[in-house]
């Protein structure tokens, strides 16, 4: 009998990782952009860090920190009655600051891609820069946008590390695609496997090219 | 009445620069700023927009402070009432021209205001099409209708019909102008073209290496350059060429190629390559209309 438990789960990861992580990305991203601080370079070394970091590696020190044995693990046990360690809601924190650069990097990257006249055009029409950021520079980023959301969305599907050592692979709680096959495949179970398998295949591939088709055609109106 | 009083360091690629500035200018005047590239023209419209700091300074407008280095004052670019026109027009890409101009106009019920804006720029045939699919001068009306829309007390133009051809930029020219009267704005414009700086503006500022060096009505600042009785042109030699007892020197001014005759004596000193003036008296010169405007 197939369980499907484990893809939803993994969608349901993954959307609310994507959209935690736009709302974050979004004004951090123009933070950055817009400002040159002293410590831009480390800021921006510890949001990228997850791209070159083994997964184990911050999966091993994200379980120390959400254990009720170390802080900040025992303070949000203690007074906030929440233990991030094996569940859901720790799968989602983790994913966060795994996912982060890939949804940060290309948002910035298009709103560096802007030409400040843009930016000092709306200025001299009245608009503060909340409006300005609203209604000229995010609706002329939508591909970054578009690009951030799409890949933060697949490589939050396609975690496996992390979320092996901060779940733990609880069935209906934390085991969550990419678990499933490691599982189904240990006990020689092929067959569900490759249903699992196939399916992320399937999704990744047409998000992907979703994204490609969307891109083309606003590089081609020229409205970016 | 407008009063300021800037100084700023500009960085440029042959050292520091203090650009130091004072004048006032009253209300419907049409200002152009003139000067060589890097004179610190655009630096001087976007101090007066806000979107650099002064060092130091004051600008006045009217009886209301916008910037003022004693109390240490800057109104930002936002509560200025300034329309600014941008040379490359920096149109918004995601919005029609429509939008594009609703965006600017402060109050969103004022359609009438609107309209009359799209009527004088002659915008209404293609007002729900996209900025990228307008030729640059339709680019530049737009952009003029949403600098104006917000019916600023200072209209700052940086070179905006610089990028045009001839036709286009006259025809733009008098909407400008039409605009400047009609709305009643006191107009600060850069431009190089002398017929330009004639036709539009009631006072003339040359900027030189960030200091004002005349200011006053363009015939008078311009006459003792360029109003004589003489003809006078600056070119490049080209080539000279030696034919029995005088020489042949080819002169490139603008893109036409020029020869003159110089004695051996007088071409003794001249080589290809030097910048060279050439003046001819003219006692009855022909004007010939060569196109209606």
């Amino acid at each position: 009998m197939l369980d499907f438990h484990p893809l939803i789960l993994s969608l349901e990861l993954a959307l609310i990782t994507t959209c935690i992580l736009f709302f974050i990305s979004v004004p951090l991203a123009y933070f950055i952009s817009e400002n040159n601080f002293k410590l831009k370079p480390f800021v921006s070394a510890i949001i990228s860090m997850p791209l070159v970091l083994p997964p184990t590696v911050l999966g091993f020190y994200l379980l120390i920190a959400f254990s009720p044995n170390h802080f900040p693990g025992n303070v949000l046990d203690k007074y906030f009655d929440l233990r991030l360690i094996f569940s859901f809601d720790g799968l989602v924190l983790a994913s966060v600051i795994y996912s982060l650069p890939f949804m940060i990097n290309p948002i910035q990257a298009g709103f560096e891609s802007l030409p400040s006249l843009l930016k000092e055009a709306s200025y001299t029409l009245g608009k503060s820069k909340f409006q300005t950021l609203i209604k000229i520079l995010l609706p002329n980023i939508k591909s970054s946008l578009l690009t951030g959301i799409v890949l933060s969305f697949a490589h939050t599907i396609g975690e496996f590390g992390i979320v092996l050592m901060i779940g733990g692979n609880i069935p209906g709680k934390t085991r969550v695609a990419s678990l499933a096959i490691y599982d189904q495949v240990e006990s020689l179970n092929y067959h569900n496997a490759n249903f699992y398998a196939m399916i992320l295949f399937i999704v990744t591939f047409l998000i992907l090219l979703a994204v490609y088709i969307l891109n083309g055609k606003y590089l081609k109106s020229g409205r970016i | 009445m407008i009063q300021l009083s800037l100084y700023k360091t500009l960085k440029t690629s042959d050292g520091d620069l203090p650009l130091d500035i004072n004048f006032q200018i009253n209300e419907g005047d049409f200002i152009i700023l003139e000067g060589h590239s890097g004179a610190g023209k655009s630096t001087l419209l976007r101090l007066i927009a806000g979107l650099i700091k002064p060092e130091r300074g004051f600008i006045k407008v009217n009886d209301n402070e916008w910037y003022n280095s004693l109390n240490n004052f800057f109104l930002p670019p936002q509560k200025r009432k300034i329309g600014f026109v941008f040379q490359d027009y920096s149109l918004f890409p995601n919005m029609t021209v429509l939008q594009n101009i609703e965006f600017a106009l402060k109050n969103k019920k004022d359609t009438a205001h609107l309209k009359e804006i799209i009527d004088i720029m002659e915008l209404e045939m293609f007002k729900n099409r996209y900025p990228e699919t307008l030729s640059g001068g339709q680019r530049q009306r737009v952009a003029l209708a949403r600098a104006i829309v917000r019916r600023p007390s200072i209209l700052l133009l940086d070179e905006p019909l610089s990028a045009l051809d001839s036709g286009m930029r006259l025809k733009l020219q008098d909407f400008l102008l039409i605009a400047h009267r009609n709305l009643n704005l006191t107009t600060i414009m850069v431009s190089h073209d002398i017929s330009e700086i004639f036709k539009m503006s009631n006072k003339v500022i040359r900027l030189s290496k960030g200091k004002i060096i005349s200011e006053g009505a363009a015939s008078n600042v311009f006459t003792q350059y360029y109003i004589s009785g003489k003809f006078q042109f600056t070119g490049d030699i080209l080539h000279i060429e030696n034919s029995d007892v005088v020489n042949i020197v080819s002169v490139l001014i603008g893109n036409n190629i020029v020869k003159v005759i110089a004695t051996l004596q007088e071409s003794e000193s001249l080589q290809p390559g030097d910048k060279v003036v050439i003046v001819s008296k003219a006692f009855n010169p022909l004007i010939i209309k060569l196109q209606k405007n």
